[in-house]
């Protein structure tokens, strides 16, 4: 395995009493896709907030790129620039037309001229795919698009890492797969990404690794063609039974 | 404002001209020279209330921001001071307020060495801006925690730390929540401006007041000093609800 992007060792976390990640052991490979999977409440966005800081885990340790993970709100910026992020809502910035959106990380936190974060913002608008909607709110945009353009906004940190937290899950049906198809497009291009979803076949398609999570535990793990097809435990049967039915 | 102003005083020169002898429009008719004197008399308290308002409301503006910060805070101690500020200074009535800001103040003053007299416009302008800056603080603080969480995590996930995700992220959204309900507070300020009466400065009231005191016409006299704030207050209004149309706009825009 190449050298690892995302390391967590034994890391825990608790909210108030309750205890959403039990010993999360999971290494991720620069250039590896991951795919979380797993019943809701069962800590697997967790996963994904604590690797960027958005929340912070009690004990055990998370190295981003071998750089370990502090209180230190200079290395959680440094990090949090290094890991983008696509989240379930898109969190666009309302206010901002789609190329201030993508302009704003790249002119404020890594300094570029407005110039260079323009035509760069423009590049990657192309490369998702919507390379018209540049001056339009994000508000005019469809729930697709929206997507597609907070990808585009990820991608122009130009991050070593990319994760996402339930991509499709607040799209319309017709508008899944034009995002996914983005999704997968950037997983052949060799984009290391840690992505929670309940889409299979795209987990099928792109994951090097499957992880299946419940009550705040990794219960299984393993390469997609091994997990599908004979999970080793009765949990992960009875979730793959039922997502799959349909 | 003509609609509403209109009936209105229409209404009432009618009440005027009927038989009843309970009016008396003399003494603020501007066709007499008695009669036009009274009511530039009454007119000249205007500037006073106008200045009052706005040195009041442009600190309350400022004096809420630097409250509404510490609310927004991760520790709970500084939330603790903006919610004590908040809670007691807007528990204060304004005019007991105003009695200690101008009778009381200057002695504090006094025992701590300094002599800083305090005349009956600043006394009016502090007590309004202290007493105001609880609600604009408020205001301020809700404004800004109504963005969603989403967005500050963004922010922060493109690079941004704090200080800018508040600029150009919370900041440019909240605005629009945040400037129509401080204009009008504008207009609760204007309104309670009329305190500073009692403790002599001369603005409209006050002006209004001493007139009725020397003609003994205190209908006429008080009716048109409550035009004179009605025709003041639908001024601003008007101004509020063009923010409000153009803050809209923009957020659809």
């Amino acid at each position: 395995m190449p050298d690892a992007a995302i390391e967590l060792v034994d890391v825990n976390k608790w909210y108030g009493t309750f205890h959403v990640l039990k010993d999360i052991n999971l290494t991720v490979g620069s250039g590896e896709k991951v795919v979380i999977c797993g019943p809701s409440g069962s800590g697997k966005s967790t996963v994904v907030r604590c690797i960027n800081q958005l929340e912070k885990h009690q004990n055990g340790t998370i190295r981003i790129d071998g750089t370990e993970l502090t209180d230190d709100p200079k290395s959680t910026a440094a990090i949090r620039s290094e890991v983008g992020m696509v989240f379930q809502q898109f969190n666009l910035f309302p206010h901002l037309t789609v190329l201030e959106n993508l302009t704003l990380g790249p002119i404020k936190a890594r300094g570029l001229s407005r110039k260079e974060a323009e035509e760069r913002a423009r590049h990657y608008l192309d490369r998702v795919h919507i390379p018209d909607q540049a001056d339009k709110r994000p508000t005019q945009l469809s729930g697709g698009q929206q997507q597609r353009v907070a990808i585009a906004r990820s991608l122009c940190m130009e991050p070593r890492v990319l994760l996402f937290d339930e991509p499709t899950s607040a799209l319309d049906p017709e508008m899944i797969s034009e995002v996914l198809d983005v999704m997968v497009e950037l997983a052949q291009e060799g984009m290391t990404m840690v992505v929670v979803t309940h889409e299979m076949g795209f987990a099928r398609k792109v994951a090097d690794n499957m992880i299946f999570m419940d009550e705040g535990e990794i219960v299984e793990q393993g390469r997609p063609e091994h997990f599908f097809t004979n999970p080793g435990s009765a949990r992960c049967r009875k979730f793959l039974s039922q997502i799959l039915q349909h | 404002m003509k609609k509403t102003l209109i009936p209105l005083s229409l209404l009432l020169l009618v009440a005027g001209c009927s038989s009843s002898q309970t009016w008396g429009w003399y003494v603020v008719n501007p066709t007499t020279s008695t009669g036009w004197t009274n009511v530039k008399f009454l007119i000249s308290g205007m500037g006073a209330t106008i200045q009052i308002s706005l040195i009041a409301a442009f600190l309350s503006i400022a004096i809420g921001l630097i409250v509404a910060f510490p609310a927004l805070s991760e520790k709970r101690g500084w939330r603790l001071v903006n919610r004590v500020y908040v809670e007691f200074v807007r528990s204060i009535p304004l005019l007991p307020m105003l009695f200690w800001v101008f009778y009381g103040l200057p002695i504090v003053f006094q025992s701590m060495g300094m002599n800083i007299p305090i005349d009956p416009f600043w006394g009016a302008v502090i007590t309004l801006a202290i007493s105001d800056s609880a609600f604009t603080a408020e205001i301020y603080r809700a404004g800004i925690q109504s963005i969603a969480k989403g967005q500050s995590e963004a922010a922060q996930t493109v690079g941004l730390n704090s200080i800018q995700t508040m600029r150009y992220v919370i900041l440019p959204q909240a605005i629009r929540r945040i400037l129509p309900p401080l204009a009008n507070q504008f207009i609760y300020i204007v309104k309670m401006s009329a305190f500073a009466s009692v403790i002599g400065m001369q603005e409209l009231t006050r002006r209004a007041n001493e007139l009725v005191v020397t003609e003994y016409r205190p209908l006429e006299i008080y009716t048109l000093l409550i035009f004179e704030y009605l025709i003041l207050v639908l001024i601003i209004s008007a101004g509020v609800r063009w923010l409000e149309r153009r803050m809209g706009s923009d957020e659809r825009g």
